[in-house]
């Protein structure tokens, strides 16, 4: 029997806490449309994802309007185009033209998937693919592109690295006038999961079905305002309280998914039970942070406090639904997340402390925009040192920077939207990384015992 | 199957007359009612049978959007799956 306390608490969190489900994300295999001519792979991929995501958008809404339940975005997600390049040859930028075309033709709010998975080397069309991004993002606006520099089991590919730090300059660059928007849309792995929802790291990996629904909540203001309710409580009670309020939120995702999977007649694949924020007030994983008792996000115990909530998220999503995946914790976006913003507004934020926060949260350094004169083997370096503590982990980690062209330090970046917008961050460029960076080769992969 | 409508705001006169009306345009049928009161707010829940009601499920929550609107009530309208998977393992 239902029960009008949790009916009211509910309606609650949808009104005033920002709970939503941030996206249903339909992945899309491609690998039976590599045909050797480009033009006629392209047709075959446009072909065969607008005839999969045909009804994504409308089933969203219905979804959406039964159970009165937001769904931010609509998504699809492919794979890697590398993949197809390797077949077709040609200039990989046309599957980003085919993407942006589909993205239009079906209404989905991103398309994730120009992506190379290098993490041991190159193999046909990687190198292609990769030197392509920038254009590729420039010329779209729909399409995200990700590339897997390194794994547990790999070590890191610092050839690619070397490539990313140019990659991530040149897509700002070639969208200076437009708030650098192309760095924002391209994300450089370690150890990427192949079912991910989120953009922009979202593509389907080669060992998941033909086809599937994928669901990525969110809620981080619904965790706040549940520990609002327990202020003096010591934190095995904070511990308790988040995993309780994100099994909530992940019964939502499994049923939404659920629910999407049969009225589309694609398998469920993962709900991923992440606590992403936006940059609305009260959506703020820096907030929840705060109210755990630090006066700002940035200062002692954020690395501590941050692994609280990471876990126990986990711990309360993994028996809400049948299955989890993806990345699956605490997203630290600087620029989606109001509280972050202030943090680094007022410099109690640095990267380093972020590069502490994402040792324990679920992907890494993210949305963070770095002075435009950053030379693009700093860009490396900082790549390297994410890609080095996900090796070493065995966790997913990944950089977002956006190289804010032709801005000092003091100013801003507004992207708008989902994206948010955000401060330049120090780094320290007046020291170089460079001779490291252009000795490429690999980083061996490391020890799996000896663990200290 | 059966869904969950409910008006929150000021407290007024005739506020459960005004949505049982419309249920009933709707043909679906109240099968329990409770009131209670939200962060100072009043908060109707009303569990309804939607089973054999005219029209689509879409129709009857418009209807009922638009008369929050109108009496200045925040009125939701929502499959009743969402509360049994949120709430019960």
């Amino acid at each position: 029997m239902l029960n009008t306390k949790d009916i009211l608490e509910t309606v609650h969190m949808i009104d005033a806490e920002n709970l939503d489900i941030r996206t249903i994300t339909m992945g899309i295999s491609l690998l039976d449309c590599a045909d050797s001519s480009i033009d006629l792979s392209c047709r075959k991929v446009y072909d065969k994802v607008c005839r999969l995501a045909e009804r994504l958008v409308p089933v969203g809404c219905e979804i959406e309007k039964t159970y009165g339940i937001p769904i931010i975005n609509k998504r699809i997600s492919v794979t890697p185009i590398a993949l197809l390049t390797a077949v077709s040859g040609g200039n990989p930028v046309k599957y980003a033209e085919t993407l942006e075309k589909i993205s239009q033709t079906v209404g989905v709010n991103f398309i994730g998937g120009y992506s190379a998975l290098v993490h041991k080397g190159f193999s046909a069309g990687d190198r292609e693919l990769i030197e392509s991004i920038p254009e590729a993002l420039a010329c779209t606006s729909h399409v995200c592109s990700s590339v897997n520099i390194g794994s547990t089991k790999a070590g890191i590919n610092m050839d690619a690295v070397g490539m990313m730090g140019k990659v991530v300059r040149r897509a700002a660059e070639l969208t200076k006038d437009d708030n650098c928007i192309g760095a924002a849309k391209l994300v450089v792995f370690c150890n990427a999961p192949e079912d991910n929802p989120f953009m922009a790291g979202a593509f389907h990996g080669i060992g998941e079905p033909d086809c599937e629904i994928n669901v990525g909540v969110s809620g981080p203001g619904v965790v706040r305002h549940a520990l609002q309710k327990c202020p003096d409580g010591d934190l095995t009670e904070v511990a308790d309280i988040i995993k309780k309020t994100a099994f909530k939120i992940t019964r939502m995702g499994q049923l939404v998914g659920t629910a999407a999977s049969e009225k589309l007649g694609v398998p469920f694949g993962i709900v991923d039970l992440s606590l992403a924020p936006t940059p609305a007030v009260g959506d703020s994983v820096a907030h929840i942070l705060e109210e755990m008792g630090l006066e700002i996000c940035g200062t002692h115990g954020t690395t501590a406090a941050l692994a609280l909530l990471n876990d126990a998220v986990k711990k309360g999503g993994v028996m809400a639904s049948s299955h989890v995946g993806g990345l699956s914790g605490a997203f630290i976006p600087v620029s989606e997340d109001a509280g972050m913003i202030a943090a680094a507004r007022s410099q109690d934020l640095s990267i380093e402390k972020l590069e502490a926060m994402t040792a324990v949260c679920s992907v890494g350094l993210d949305m963070i925009i770095i002075p435009g004169d950053t030379p693009a083997s700093t860009i490396s370096a900082i790549i390297a040192d994410e890609a080095a503590i996900g090796m070493v982990n065995s966790k997913t980690t990944a950089v977002r920077v956006i190289p804010a062209i032709g801005k000092q330090p003091g100013e801003e970046l507004e992207f708008g939207g989902l994206l948010g917008s955000g401060p330049i961050m120090k780094l320290h460029n007046d020291r170089s990384s460079e001779k490291f960076i252009a000795r490429g080769g690999r980083i061996p992969a490391p020890m799996q015992a000896l663990k200290n | 199957m059966k869904a969950v409508i409910t008006v929150i705001g000021h407290d007024t006169v005739g506020i459960l007359a005004k949505v049982s009306t419309r249920c009933a345009e709707y043909n679906a049928n109240i099968i329990e009612v409770t009131q209670s009161v939200m962060e100072d707010l009043f908060a109707m829940v009303m569990l309804v049978d939607i089973t054999k009601i005219t029209g689509e499920f879409t129709d009857l929550q418009n209807a009922l959007i638009e008369l929050g609107d109108q009496i200045g009530m925040k009125i939701h309208v929502m499959h009743e799956d969402i509360f049994n998977s949120m709430h019960h393992i």
